[in-house]
């Protein structure tokens, strides 16, 4: 076994792209930059689990079988909610987060 | 001399995606801050082939930097308004995302720090695309078929979703 890389380097890795992920997704204003922000999250989500199957589990190959599972569900997230921020542009004629106040009592 | 390699790729990757991935979140204009994106993905790529997962990097540049960025860039050219220059503002939360999440960072690298992650003395195969095909169709077949129909009903709700509505009505 290699001593160069351990998994605390991808955990940390990881770690610092969520908390980027988190701040576009806290401090943004266009729901198009809050989505790639999610995604960022997701990614580095990602980056977990295949480091977590390299190094402790390689023979099982559970943490690939579930990156693949976080990309489809991603890929479908990602199209429903470009539908979504679409069908709302047309109602309200803006993409601003700030202006999404149907349910504001 | 290989684990010197490995890890000045690591160190080069990690740097490229953490990089990118600060100006997909700062950038003002969103064309720039997608395409930025793509230049994460394809680093996250790299990093997955440093970690012996072939089949999970060519899904990664294939859904994400191929499909997920073109769905995203016709997104926003059937959002924006004419001026693309200031498309995309940060609000006042950011004073306060900012502690928040340099704050998150600090917990997670401490309980890192602190774990004891004991390695495991097997090695990835070289080839896993064989490996991971009996898993993925004896295993996993049902939930391989839920996001195939996950996958389907995603595409028939988008569709619904921005069809045009008529004016007088019912539909058709």
């Amino acid at each position: 076994m290699g001593t160069a890389l351990n998994p605390s380097y991808f955990i940390v890795l990881s770690a610092a792209l969520f908390a980027i992920g988190l701040y576009g997704a806290l401090s943004r204003k266009n729901a198009i930059a809050v989505l790639i922000s999610i995604e960022i999250m997701l990614t580095a989500v990602n980056i977990n689990l295949v480091a977590i199957n390299k190094f402790l589990t390689p023979e099982a190959f559970i943490g690939q079988i579930f990156a693949i599972f976080v990309i489809t569900v991603a890929a479908a997230e990602v199209g429903l909610g470009l539908a979504i921020i679409i069908a709302m542009f047309r109602s309200r004629h803006t993409v601003d987060l700030d202006d999404f106040d149907w349910m504001k009592w | 001399m290989d684990n010197v390699y490995s890890l000045l790729a690591f160190v080069l990757l990690a740097g490229m995606i953490l990089g990118s991935a600060l100006l997909v979140v700062t950038l003002r204009n969103l064309v720039h801050s997608v395409l930025w994106l793509i230049v994460m993905f394809v680093g996250v790529a790299g990093i997955f082939l440093l970690l012996n997962a072939d089949f999970v990097a060519a899904v990664q540049v294939l859904v994400y930097a191929g499909a997920v960025c073109i769905m995203i860039v016709f997104g926003v050219m059937l959002v924006q308004r004419p001026d693309m220059q200031n498309s995309n503002p940060i609000n006042w939360r950011f004073k306060l995302a900012a502690p928040v999440v340099g704050g998150l960072f600090i917990v997670i690298g401490l309980l890192t720090a602190k774990a004891q992650l004991t390695a495991s003395p097997q090695e990835v195969p070289e080839q896993t695309v064989q490996a991971l095909a009996p898993i993925l169709l004896n295993d996993f077949v049902i939930p391989f078929e839920v996001a195939a129909v996950l996958l389907t009903v995603a595409l028939t709700g988008a569709l619904l979703l921005v069809k045009e509505v008529k004016a007088n009505g019912n539909g058709s």
